[in-house]
């Protein structure tokens, strides 16, 4: 029964969404007026390389062939799965001849590494308040709380990473505003390299915890307080139950559930949830290199990074999605 | 009437309501502004707040306070674009998979389920560069507009899919009522409050992905709106230089346009919900 009526659809989803994103992204720039060999060629000379009119030939068939612009549409789509399925994207037009896939591979353990540690963060801090500020849902420090969470949340991350740089650029200048480590340095795993790009990586991080928090605050208050007025509580409270064992054992514990959900999904998000946060602070992950594509024109850099983008988010949420059942017993799949 | 006085008592919805009437006006200013918001070098560049120049000047020798009337009035039109058109999509799409079910309800969801997986964003950064050149106030709306209804359309078919189990429906279909007249007549005054905060929401989405697009460089970086303010002033490393009234006044109006729309959007939906409601204004 789960077989047939979820995981097998669910899976042909997986692999329809695949196909058509990564469809519409081989036909998208297809669409585009301008010729990237000719712009490349047009670039080269730009910065004052005189070629050759024989050497223009070959410089052309070797780029339509690099960028696989040869045939028919339909051969260069076939084409275009194949290097796919030996994990090939292509080169970047504006770095050339550097792989997509390098310049990802690059980009990607900084994007990850940031997400990865403030998603954690942010869910560990603002679940712990916010359980509490639920449990003493009345008091005044609860309240207050409550009213910076509803001021905070409406925010997009960017434009509160942008809020933070103003305050840490003028008003208190503890950290860095820009880089992801001192330049010059060459990533390692000594420890001046690390310190280094913790105390970079302070201003992008500490934006995205704090946003973070105030969402997971305010779901993890209101469940908090929904449990405190749950019968089983109040049969514990008349039992006898000593307080501290219905806080951690009835209340929090049930309350944490939902969010455990939540934080699973949230990690779709760590491939792209800090795009413009990294340009604001020039972070050199993902979304840096996407706006430097963008700016430079660079197609195939884009639509590698799309395509990447597709893999990864699509998969994660389809492993979190067949997962849950293990999280949570109440959930089956009938 | 009523249900608005009984709202406005709710300190969220009071500040979200005038703050946003505040940016309408602030926004209708655009309409006296003595520069030409796509001409550059009107005023002496960089210069910091004064009477004169009540919010400072640009590296472009534009007026911030003046170019930033135009750039709500334009963010907002954007906004009211792109949720407009994409509250028809999601009301059609809800409402037929809702009340049809069936074979067109699981290829609908299945569409919107879809656009909620995948990385929308980059789709759309994608599609934005392939008419960049094209990116104006309507285009970008519709653009939105196009991808912005998936989950509307869920909540708005959860909605129907309960309203449609309920007795009225089966006395109005037997007296004789057509389907459109039925979903028109006895759905919408239902789903109205619903549609109107999915329609809050969305527009606050839009907003901020308009500031994103335009941070990238993807809009017609002639109009001004939230996000090419900012994008200027990023590419003019206004924040090293140390002007900051540069970026300050769009990040300041962002900040508040997203605040007053996030309250009203959560000032309804507790009015929506009523045992909610009977805790705020008291059993009436």
């Amino acid at each position: 029964m789960f077989l047939r009526r979820y995981l097998i659809p669910r899976i042909i989803q997986y692999i329809l969404v695949i196909f058509f994103g990564i469809t519409a992204v081989f036909i998208i720039p297809r669409l585009l007026p301008n010729d990237p060999v000719l712009r490349t060629i047009g670039e080269l000379r730009a910065r004052g390389a005189t070629l050759e009119p024989g050497a223009m030939d070959k410089i052309i068939a070797d780029l339509t062939q690099m960028y696989g612009l040869e045939g028919s549409w339909f051969d260069q789509y076939i084409a275009f799965w194949q290097r796919l399925a030996r994990g090939d994207l292509g080169v970047s037009f504006f770095q050339f001849p550097t792989p997509v896939a390098t310049l990802i591979a690059t980009a990607l353990p900084w994007t990850v590494g940031l997400l990865l540690t403030t998603t954690i963060l942010s869910w560990v801090f603002g679940n712990i308040l916010g359980a509490f500020a639920g449990y003493y849902s009345g008091s005044r420090w609860s309240q207050v709380l409550d009213g910076v969470a509803m001021v905070i949340r409406p925010m997009p991350y960017y434009i509160f990473a942008f809020a933070l740089l103003l305050l840490f650029a003028y008003a208190v200048r503890w950290f860095p505003v820009s880089g992801g480590a001192r330049l010059g340095m060459q990533p390692s795993w000594n420890w001046a390299f690390i310190q280094s790009v913790l105390w970079h990586s302070f201003l992008p991080a500490l934006s995205i915890v704090i946003l973070g928090m105030a969402v997971w605050f305010q779901t993890m208050k209101l469940v908090v307080q929904s449990v405190v007025g749950e019968s089983y509580v109040q049969y514990a409270r008349l039992s006898g139950v000593t307080e501290r064992k219905i806080v951690t054992r009835y209340v929090f514990r049930n309350a944490l559930l939902p969010q455990i959900t939540g934080l699973a999904l949230s990690l779709g998000l760590i491939f792209s949830g800090a795009l413009i946060t990294e340009i604001v602070f020039s972070y050199p992950g993902l979304g840096t290199l996407l706006y430097r594509a963008i700016i430079n024109g660079d197609y195939n850099l884009i639509m590698g990074i799309t395509i990447f983008s597709i893999f990864a988010i699509t998969t994660t949420v389809l492993i979190v999605d067949l997962i849950y059942p293990l999280f949570d017993p109440r959930i089956r799949y009938s | 009437m009523k249900v608005f006085r009984d709202l406005l008592r709710d300190y969220r919805f009071f500040w979200g309501f005038w703050i946003l009437a505040m940016m309408l006006v602030f926004a209708g200013l655009s309409l006296f502004s003595p520069y030409d918001p796509t001409l550059w070098g009107e005023v002496p560049r960089d210069m910091r707040p004064s009477p004169q120049y009540w919010l400072g000047t640009d590296s472009n020798g534009q007026d911030i306070f003046w170019m930033a009337t135009f750039a709500v009035r334009n963010s907002l039109t954007i906004a009211l674009i792109a949720g407009l058109v994409s509250r028809v999509i999601a009301v059609t799409v809800g409402m037929v998979a809702g009340y049809l079910g069936g074979k067109s309800d699981r290829v609908l969801m299945f569409v919107s389920d879809s656009l909620l997986v995948i990385p929308l964003f980059l789709m759309i950064v994608l599609l934005a560069m392939l008419i960049r050149g094209s990116m104006n106030v309507v285009s970008l709306g519709l653009l939105l507009a196009i991808f912005g209804w998936a989950w509307d359309a869920r909540l708005i078919r959860s909605q129907i899919l309960s309203l449609r189990e309920r007795d009225f429906t089966k006395t109005a279909v037997l007296s004789g009522a057509g389907t459109v007249r039925l979903v028109m007549n006895e759905y919408m005054p239902y789903a109205t409050p619903l549609i109107f905060s999915t329609l809050i929401n969305n527009m606050a989405w839009a907003i901020g992905l308009e500031i994103t697009l335009a941070i990238l460089g993807l809009l017609d970086l002639s109009i001004p709106t939230l996000g090419t303010m900012l994008y200027w002033a990023i590419s003019y490393q206004a924040v090293l230089l140390g002007r900051w009234w540069w970026v300050l006044t769009p990040i300041t109006l962002s900040i508040l346009l997203f605040i007053a729309l996030y309250w009203l959007s959560v000032s309804i939906s507790e009015y929506l919900d009523p045992r909610r409601r009977v805790q705020r204004v008291g059993a009436a």
